[in-house]
Formats: structure tokens, C-alpha cells, sequence
């Protein structure tokens, strides 16, 4: 079964078309990286897959059924750049916004639900820092508290945003550790990634796009240096680095 | 209760309600917004007035309620369509306060009420304008119109506590996982435009601004908490009004006047002496750093 199909996505920002007809699916139990050159819309394409920014046309579904009855399925790591790491709280904090779903309007988080939190901040690596503010984290630590947080919503598909950005060792060794426990448990993950070389290792399937969908299937068929080259139009030295790092003919 | 005490438990709600409900819009870089609001309140209060002939509790708080959320609504909508969030305060602000100067000029001769008064109040005015029912006086207006917005803030905030904080820090991740955020939103515009009325005929729309903007920037500097920073945000408030009170008296000066540069005066001393985020302790600091290197 598919646990996500997206149907003709068209995504139009200033007049200039972000995506254009974006139709692609993923498999239940898949973990699909995708790739694209700067500009190529990946971003865009799961914020407007998860309705967080207007889609001028298109339609998402999540195992079959529309998005809207399906949103508690989703998880969800934003770009780390994306908040202000200012804001007065720390680490635990931030993680218990991930059972809001469970929780519920008027209620206040229990012990059982703080035990949750702390759990998928261990799960990370990370639970010595529960009560550190979150602006003293660096860098990799915050990535993390962001990844312990879509942990704790218990989700089905999880969608990240370019988790590997400027993150440390031990950060991107916890990233790839929870990848490989969500495949085993089944669940879906799709990843906006931009660097190559790691694509082979990381995922099973790839979505390659540039505003529009250029291929999308299991990694040994789209990941391939035709593709690539149509992908990103073909600028030789960066494509012969690739092939070096990996890249199949 | 004396006329003094009356004064100084006005200042006093007003630098509570003014102070919490302002520290949000601070979290969410709306700090702007709260000078957008504190004004054009006047188009709500005139507009209340032609409606109901008076100048009144809760046709005007119920006016200022649908201004101050309209004022939200277009920034919010202009900034949509592309134009800066900037200029988009300075836009509605400015046309929806004009015309309620000029809606005032018409009735100016029925009622006490002018842009002077708008802009500074008259606190010291307070204690005269006592609720009367059947002949019984039960203390000034101002205290029971700002006892009860601060009583429905209060319940607000502890009600959706958990709502506001996820959907200031993270507004995107918070409509994702189920945060009524669009609801959030103007229920903090709602709060901040209800205590913004009650307080603006006590002490005018230069204090609100000050109490709406300045305790929450104080507090800031103080902690790293959020609840405390919504508490203290509200002590600083009561402080500011304190100390503008005793300052006025001592040098018989404007009340509100005081206790608005009561505000700033708390402002520079957190914003030097904080042990958290001082300019002091940050000097420190680096000297610390510069000698263990």
C-alpha cells in the first residue's frame, strides 16, 4: 500500500511556479531521500503536502484517505533555522509539544507523558540536557530535540527537513540510528536531502525532483547519472564528483 | 479605601493585564502590533459611542474588542498579500486612529473625550468615576473594568496555556499537530485589545504602550522560563505603576507620565544589571573568557 500519494501539486510563489504538477507516491515502510538541486522546490513540496503553505492546485493522500483525516499519522522535523531558539524554555519542554495529540485541549501533560518525553530524549542521546535551555544547545543538540519531538508524537510517516544540515557527528549518527528503527517498525519516512554522496546509504527510494518530478521509485533505478544529469541540468564537474562519490551509470 | 490607594491599584491592573498580555506579543515578535492596537481602540470606543449614546463599560470594551481585532485581521491580511509586516502596522494603524479623530471631532462638544485625553488619560480622575447602583457607590469604574479583563486573561491563558506557547514557538509544527493556531491568534489579539480599552481611559494610549511593550522586555532580560516570564512580566508592570506613583507625587508630575518612564527606568536596570542577560554580567563574562584563554 502507498502511504502517501501526491496528485498534481502545483505550488506558485510571486507568479513564479515553486512546483509544477507534482504528482509522485511512496511505498508503506519506504524511506525515501529527496533530492533535487537549491531551488528544486523540496522544501516546498512537504510543507505543501503537510498544508502548511497554499498549494494552488493538487491533493495529498495519506494510506489512502484524505490528508485532513490523516494528519495524527504525521510527523513532522522542520529546519532547525525555521524557529527561534530564543524562546524561553528548555529541551523537555519542546519534546512534550510532540504529545499535544495525546494530551489534549485544557489538560496538562502527566507523569506518564513526561516519562514519554524523556524517553525519546534518551532515545537521542540527549537526556542529560532535559532541563537545559534550548538556546544553550548547540547546532546538532537542538536537531536533535527537534528529533526526539517527532518521536514522541508516535507517528506513522515522518517527514524531515533537511536533518543532516550542519549537524555534528554523534547529531547524524542519531539521525541515521532513528531512521533504521522507524524502517523496522514499518513506518514511513520521507527526507529532503541534498547531499549525494550519503543518498545510496540513507534510503530505498528517491524522489528526484527539480519543480517537477524527474523520477521516483526505488534508489538503484532512479538514483542514476542520467537522471541526475536532467535533475540538475547537467553541470559536468559536479556531476563527475558525484559519479566518484557513488553515483551509478 | 483613600483616592491615593484607588490610583495606585489602577496603575497597578493596568501594568498586570497590560504586562502578561503584552509579553506574548513580544514572544512573537509582535511587540508592534500592541501600539497598532492600543490606538485604533479609539475607532472602537467612538464607534461604540454612536451606537449606544454613551460612553460606557461594555458597549465600549465590546467596540474596542472588534477594532482591535480588526486591526490584527487587516495587518495580518496586508502582510499576506505581500506588503511588510512593517508597514503594514504603520498602514492600519494610522488610518484607523485618524478616523477616529475625526469621528470625535463630531461628537466633541456631547462628551468628554479628545486625542488629548486618548493619548495621556487622566488617571488621577479614577477614584471620581465610581460605579452607582441604586444610589451605592462600589468603587472607581476603571478598577472593575480592569478587574475583569484581567480575570478573563488570566482564564484565557491558563485555558490555553499549553496552545500559546507551542503555536508562539513553532507556529508551522503547531497547525500540524492540531493547535487551533488561527484561534490562538486572535485570542491573544482579543486580550490584548480588551486591556487596552479598559486601561486606556485611566491612564491614555502612551502608558498602554509602555505597559504592553516594556515590563515584557524587561522580564526577558530576567529569566529563561516562560511561565515565570509571563509572571514577572506582570510584577514589573505593578512595579512600574508603583514607582511612577510615588514619582509623580514627589515631583508633581503626570501619573501616567511617570509611570510610564517607571517602565523604561526598570527596563535599563534589568537590561544592565540582569544577572542572566545584563550588559554587566556579559562583561564579565568575556573578561572571564579573555583571562582563562
Amino acid at each position: 500500500m502507498n502511504a502517501l500519494t501526491v496528485n498534481k501539486m502545483t505550488v506558485v510563489y510571486d507568479k513564479q511556479p515553486a512546483l509544477e504538477h507534482v504528482s509522485f507516491s511512496v511505498p508503506e515502510g519506504s524511506l525515501t531521500g529527496i533530492i533535487g538541486p537549491n531551488g528544486a522546490g523540496k522544501s516546498t513540496l512537504i510543507k505543501a503536502a503537510l498544508q502548511l503553505i497554499p498549494a494552488r492546485s493538487g491533493s495529498v493522500e495519506v494510506f489512502g484517505q484524505p490528508y485532513k483525516t490523516q494528519k495524527q499519522l504525521i510527523g513532522y522535523v522542520p529546519q532547525r533555522s525555521e524557529v527561534d531558539w530564543d524562546f524561553p524554555t528548555n529541551a523537555l519542554d519542546i519534546v512534550l509539544m510532540g504529545r499535544y495529540r495525546q494530551i489534549g485541549w485544557f489538560k496538562r501533560a502527566t507523569n506518564k507523558d513526561i516519562e514519554w518525553a524523556r524517553a525519546c530524549l534518551e532515545k537521542v542521546g540527549m537526556e542529560e540536557f532535559a532541563k537545559r535551555q534550548i538556546s544553550q544547545l548547540s547546532g546538532g543538540q537542538q536537531q536533535r530535540v527537534f528529533l526526539a519531538r517527532a518521536l514522541a508524537q508516535d507517528a506513522s510517516i515522518y517527514f524531515m527537513d533537511e536533518p543532516f544540515a550542519g549537524v555534528d557527528a554523534a547529531t547524524e549518527k542519531a539521525i541515521i540510528q532513528l531512521m533504521k528503527d522507524w524502517k523496522q517498525q514499518g513506518k514511513t519516512v520521507l527526507v529532503v536531502h541534498h547531499d549525494l554522496s550519503t543518498v545510496e546509504d540513507y534510503f530505498d527510494h528517491v524522489l528526484l525532483l527539480n519543480k517537477r518530478p524527474i523520477d521516483c521509485g526505488p534508489t538503484q533505478s532512479v538514483f542514476t547519472i542520467d537522471n541526475l544529469e536532467k535533475a540538475y541540468g547537467g553541470s559536468i564537474a559536479f556531476l563527475q564528483k558525484t559519479t566518484a562519490a557513488g553515483g551509478r551509470q | 479605601m483613600s483616592y491615593t490607594l484607588w490610583i495606585i491599584l489602577t496603575g497597578c491592573l493596568v501594568g498586570i493585564t497590560c504586562g502578561m498580555s503584552g509579553v506574548l506579543l513580544l514572544l512573537k515578535k509582535m511587540s508592534m502590533i500592541a501600539d497598532a492596537i492600543s490606538h485604533t481602540v479609539l475607532l472602537g470606543i467612538v464607534g461604540a459611542f454612536f451606537v449606544s449614546q454613551s460612553l460606557n463599560g461594555l458597549p465600549m470594551l465590546i467596540g474596542a474588542a472588534v477594532v482591535g481585532l480588526a486591526t490584527a485581521f487587516f495587518v495580518e491580511s496586508l502582510h499576506r498579500s505581500g506588503i511588510q509586516s512593517d508597514a503594514a502596522i504603520g498602514v492600519v494603524f494610522t488610518s484607523f486612529f485618524a478616523l477616529g479623530v475625526v469621528l470625535i471631532s463630531f461628537i466633541g462638544d456631547q462628551v468628554h473625550l479628545d486625542t488629548k485625553h486618548a493619548l495621556m488619560g487622566e488617571i488621577a480622575f479614577v477614584p471620581w468615576d465610581t460605579l452607582q447602583i441604586n444610589g451605592e457607590s462600589y468603587g472607581p469604574v476603571a478598577v472593575w473594568m480592569l478587574g475583569i479583563v484581567l480575570i478573563l486573561n488570566l482564564t484565557l491563558i491558563a485555558a490555553f496555556y499549553k496552545e500559546m506557547k507551542i503555536s508562539t514557538f513553532d507556529p508551522q509544527y503547531a497547525k500540524l499537530i492540531g493547535v487551533p493556531v488561527v484561534l490562538v491568534h486572535y485570542l491573544l489579539m482579543g486580550m490584548v485589545s480588551l486591556s487596552t480599552v479598559a486601561s486606556f481611559d485611566s491612564v491614555g494610549a502612551i502608558l498602554v504602550v509602555a505597559m504592553l511593550i516594556v515590563p515584557g522586555a524587561t522580564a526577558y532580560l530576567l529569566t529563561d522560563r516562560f511561565l515565570t516570564l509571563l509572571l514577572l512580566s506582570g510584577i514589573v508592570g505593578i512595579f512600574s505603576a508603583i514607582i511612577g506613583y510615588g514619582a509623580a507625587v514627589y515631583w508633581n508630575v503626570s501619573i501616567a507620565g511617570a509611570m510610564a518612564s517607571a517602565t523604561g527606568l526598570l527596563f535599563m536596570v534589568a537590561f544592565l544589571f540582569s544577572p542572566k542577560h545584563g550588559w554587566l554580567m556579559k562583561k564579565v563574562k568575556q573578561r572571564r573568557l579573555a583571562a582563562g584563554s
